[in-house]
């Protein structure tokens, strides 16, 4: 499965009606896969509630953007608001779900994707760590394995934790997986087994 | 007559001492202060503290500050950007001081020093680099730490619109840190594309209440609107 067909396959999860973060990178694509009969409102917490698609030609204005700073259109219907209150509709609660990238996502559902921990890295975290916990679900959208092959779903997380226990589910290539307290179990595989997302991972994992 | 309308950028910036910390409006280059931020490297104020969501982007505004070595400490929350290189350059040569604060922390910091708050309990960063050596506490269940309100000497703030009294309005996405560091600052500076009529502005509408404004200044329509 192609990085779009994951995107594809999130969007159909998104519930109806929903009020949705998609994180900067890989998470945005969800956006172009989003059926408009479902009326999910997408918010950037740059503040605007009732986020477009992309920008184009003479709809490009620099004081409309999204978190990764990409000119958008606003949605009829649309708000905005400063940061403070940004923040609160996210801390609040009141986003029902988050879509995010990650370096590392643990059975337990701790995530890292805000800083390698290398000393030569320069720190920083943006909006990353109010996302992790700013909504009713996160989920993530990665790779299973970094370019070096390692995997990203780990029985603990290496590199600095960006929140704990925040991510309730994990969409990549091979499987969608739930983690969690009670730990992980595989929702379903694309063109995988669960032997050989065993072997990828180093996991023992089972279907849920 | 009330006004707080001043002439110009340098009257506007008048008295800013040497050490201030400085609470910068604008996420990445919409609604940041340009012309505040040139008037400030122009008038040569050193060992600044600034407050701001980045650490400057490309050779202008900001980052032309922190070129020019008047940065002591940027307190932000993503400095390392695409086009960073200045602020980089800088940190890894180990000539400015950095605090990295979650970007929503920074936002509510901010506000609770200019609403009178002593502090905050925030779920946020709980269990990470960023919460060490912070107080922690479980309340209904849900572990949260103590974060601290933040306050500027003072405000340089990116708005559209302005009146003499001081309201202030902004345009889209260009909000964002604005309104919030228009509170919590000693001295809170606007650059305003266009000064309008007192009564111009719709009352329901106004984003920043004219008392938290100190200085007006006009500095001409943003290029893509003329």
């Amino acid at each position: 499965m192609n990085r779009d067909e994951l995107a594809k396959r999130i969007a159909q999860d998104i519930p109806y009606g929903a009020y949705v973060n998609l994180g900067i990178g890989a998470p945005t694509l969800v956006a172009d896969h989003l059926d408009p009969e479902r009326d999910v409102t997408l918010h950037t917490e740059n503040g605007l509630l009732g986020m477009g698609r992309a920008a184009k030609g003479d709809e490009i204005d620099p004081d409309l953007i999204n978190a990764g700073k990409i000119p958008v259109i606003a949605e009829p219907g649309a708000a905005y608001f400063h940061h403070a209150d940004s923040f609160a509709m996210m801390r609040g609660g009141h986003l029902d779900v988050c879509v995010l990238g990650a370096f590392q996502v643990a059975t337990n559902g701790d995530l890292a994707n805000w800083h390698t921990g290398e000393p030569d890295a320069i720190p920083a975290v943006g909006g990353a760590m109010d996302l992790a916990i700013g909504a009713k679900q996160v989920w993530v959208m990665t790779d299973l394995l970094t370019k070096d092959g390692s995997s990203k779903l780990v029985e603990a997380c290496t590199y600095p934790l960006t929140g704990k226990g925040c991510v309730s589910r994990v969409y990549t290539e091979r499987a969608v997986i739930a983690v969690g307290p009670g730990g992980a179990s595989v929702i379903e595989l694309f063109d995988t087994t669960l032997d050989e997302l065993n072997e990828l991972t180093g996991l023992k994992l089972e279907m849920s | 007559m009330r006004t707080k309308i001043v002439p110009d950028v340098a009257a506007a910036l008048d008295g800013i001492p040497d050490g201030a910390t400085v609470l910068v409006g604008g996420f990445g280059l919409a609604g940041q202060p340009i012309a505040l931020i040139d008037g400030l490297l122009e008038v040569g104020t050193k060992d600044l503290t600034i407050v701001a969501n980045n650490a400057g982007n490309g050779d202008t505004g900001l980052a032309a500050l922190l070129k020019a070595g008047r940065v002591r400490k940027v307190v932000c929350s993503f400095p390392r950007q695409v086009d960073s290189w200045v602020f980089d350059e800088l940190y890894r040569a180990g000539k400015i001081e950095l605090e990295v604060v979650p970007q929503g922390n920074l936002a509510e910091r901010i506000r609770a020093g200019g609403a009178g708050i002593g502090g905050f309990f925030s779920p946020t960063g709980v269990g990470t680099l960023l919460a060490e050596g912070k107080e922690e506490r479980v309340i209904d269940g849900k572990t949260y730490v103590l974060e601290s309100p933040m306050k500027g000497d003072v405000a340089l703030i990116g708005a559209f619109k302005g009146d003499r009294l001081g309201n202030l309005v902004y345009r889209e996405t260009s909000r964002n840190f604005n309104p919030v560091m228009a509170t919590a600052a000693t001295l809170t500076v606007a650059q305003v594309d266009q000064i309008v009529e007192v009564g111009d502005l719709d009352p329901e509408s106004i984003v920043t209440p004219a008392l938290y404004t100190d200085r007006v200044v006009e500095v001409g329509m943003r290029e893509w609107l003329r």
